[in-house]
């Protein structure tokens, strides 16, 4: 199921603008791998380059190579959409589709591909908000529309709406940020879960989050302002957070930036 | 208001605070009740033309509607020295046309809103955008003549009413653009991220999440664009001159409208004919008025739900 991403020397474009370069890591299957690093270092903008999301601004393109188990996404017969139903994505705000009901927000990537089975879509939208960790509180409202519940159950709901669709990796955009310590907690302990199956990666700027949750953590930064930003180190976790081998990540890290 | 006296009350009773930061300045309530009074002015100023052509429209013509005749007859075989008849004729005429003209532009308009707002970039986008700015300032008129010219002078047709329709076409499908524009681009970029990231293609995206969640918003620009056209009077004059009779064939023959039967009725001196103006008058105001409220009660049938 889960798989492993590596990317190389990619350097990421907004037309004439270098984003990001250079960046170069592998993240293993089943494993949870968190992004840190000052705000524009271009963290969100490489965590959008592994499901071609970035894409859809316009003028955004990579040079260098992301495959997904040996396979290049950005080999030329490679669909974006396609790369986007193996890679899944939740975003940094709850973006529940306000015209649906929570079930239709979870079967939504199901049912707008074509799948009309009453039946599949029940068990899936049960078991996706079960994975979610959401099936308990919605079980008995699930025509209610999605936009009425808390910002942490339609973060959740927006993970349910994720993994209904099966995808391998797990793309996730600070999706703590809008959350209050509670619905934080339960996010966190649900990424927890969701390593068992997927590959997960986080964007955080909550260092305390990263060292919670990732198994692994890559540090990124700006070179200097103006120039592109670029990954300064990737490590165990653990490493990261009590021996860095840069001084960039422990001046990061213990506060004593810039 | 609630915020305004509640706000007044703290004020009162905040007795230890000092002068300069307790008590409201008198020049800054003196000004408060002077921009007061002028926008109370304008709002009733504004109100005056309105109220007044309501009121003399209902009073001069409101006998007319009552009689069941209005609705049910046409002015076939009644000259303007009788009295009687009805309007039913230019009530269809003015349905029909502005049925057919929705018809047209609807589909042209909410396609070009698309392009703009969700595919255009570069400088096709800016030529149709301007285009549209251009077509938005055509006087009627211009519109009108342009499709004579065309449709009689060019091609050597007769005046009908589908050409009175091309002519309104004209002037709907920018307003349907720019409204539709409008409420495509208040959908919140992040939804579109959203279905993407669930491998949703492009055009099912704005198919079944952008344009359901601005549906509301696109279908109330729709009808008010409706009614716009509906009064339009110089395409009518110009590609659909009044007949007394029902007549519903859109490439036949002349086709009655209600503004036309205003103008008809209006040039004539005789009492019934002056009555059956501001009858007329008065069921296109109707018309125009439902419609209105049909527009804004759209927006209660919205699909987003909260």
């Amino acid at each position: 199921m889960a798989k492993r991403i590596d990317v190389k020397d990619l350097d990421i474009y907004y037309g004439d603008f270098k984003a990001v370069e250079g960046v170069t890591l592998t993240v293993e299957p089943r494993s949870v791998t968190a992004f840190i690093g000052p705000s524009g270092c271009g963290k969100s903008t490489v965590l959008r380059t592994l499901n071609r999301m970035h894409e859809v601004i316009p003028g955004g393109r990579v040079d260098g190579t992301v495959t997904l188990d040996d396979q290049d996404l950005y080999a030329a017969s490679m669909d974006p959409v396609a790369v986007r139903r193996t890679v899944g994505m939740v975003f940094q705000r709850p973006n529940p589709f306000p015209t649906m009901s929570i079930r239709d927000n979870v079967a939504a990537g199901l049912k707008l591909n074509g799948i009309k089975n009453k039946k599949t879509l029940d068990e899936v939208v049960e078991r996706s908000l079960q994975g979610a960790n959401l099936w308990n509180e919605v079980k008995d409202r699930l025509d209610k529309p999605g936009a009425g519940l808390s910002g942490g159950q339609q973060q959740r709901l927006c993970i349910a709406r994720a993994i209904a669709v099966d995808p391998q990796v797990l793309l996730m955009d600070e999706p703590c940020s809008a959350l209050d310590p509670i619905s934080t907690l339960a996010i966190e302990d649900l990424i927890n879960d969701l390593k068992s199956q997927y590959t997960v990666v986080i964007v955080t700027h909550n260092m305390q989050q990263a060292a919670r949750v990732s198994d692994q953590t890559a540090f990124f930064n700006l070179k200097a302002t103006g120039e592109p930003g670029r990954l300064v180190e990737v490590a165990d976790t653990q490493k990261i957070f009590s021996n860095p081998s840069e001084k960039a990540t422990e001046d990061y890290i213990s506060g004593r930036f810039g | 208001m609630s915020t305004l006296s509640t706000a007044d009350e703290a004020v009162a009773t905040r007795t230890v605070a000092s002068d300069a930061f307790g008590r409201k300045s008198g020049a800054r309530a003196v000004k408060d009740q002077l921009a007061r009074a002028l926008m109370w002015g304008a709002f009733l100023v504004a109100l005056i033309p309105l109220v007044w052509i309501l009121g003399a429209t209902i009073v001069k013509g409101g006998h007319m509607l009552v009689d069941a005749d209005w609705w049910g007859k046409s002015q076939a075989g009644i000259t303007a020295r009788r009295e009687g008849g009805g309007a039913v004729h230019a009530i269809q005429g003015t349905l029909i046309q502005a049925g057919v003209t929705a018809l047209i532009s609807v589909p042209i308009g909410v396609l070009t809103a698309v392009y703009l707002v969700e595919y255009g970039r570069g400088r096709l986008a800016k030529a149709v955008s301007f285009m549209v700015d251009i077509l938005t300032g055509i006087p009627s008129i211009v519109a009108a003549l342009f499709i004579y010219a065309l449709w009689v002078t060019t091609l050597g047709f007769q005046r009908v009413g589908f050409a009175v329709c091309l002519a309104l076409t004209m002037l709907m499908i920018p307003t349907v653009v720019r409204s539709t524009e409008e409420m495509l681009k208040l959908v919140p970029n992040e939804l579109r991220e959203a279905a993407y990231a669930l491998g949703v293609p492009k055009w099912k995206t704005i198919m079944k999440v952008v344009i359901p969640t601005s549906f509301s918003g696109i279908i109330t620009g729709v009808l008010l664009g409706l009614a716009r056209v509906m009064g339009e009077t110089a395409p009518l004059i110009i590609l659909g001159p009044y007949t007394a009779v029902i007549a519903t064939n859109l490439f036949g023959g002349l086709m009655p409208t209600l503004p036309t039967m205003i103008y008809q009725n209006y040039s004539e001196a005789n009492q019934p004919a002056i009555d059956r103006t501001w009858g007329a008058a008065l069921t296109l105001i109707l018309i125009i008025f439902l419609l209105n409220l049909l527009g804004r009660f759209a927006g209660r049938f919205s699909k987003v739900k909260s």
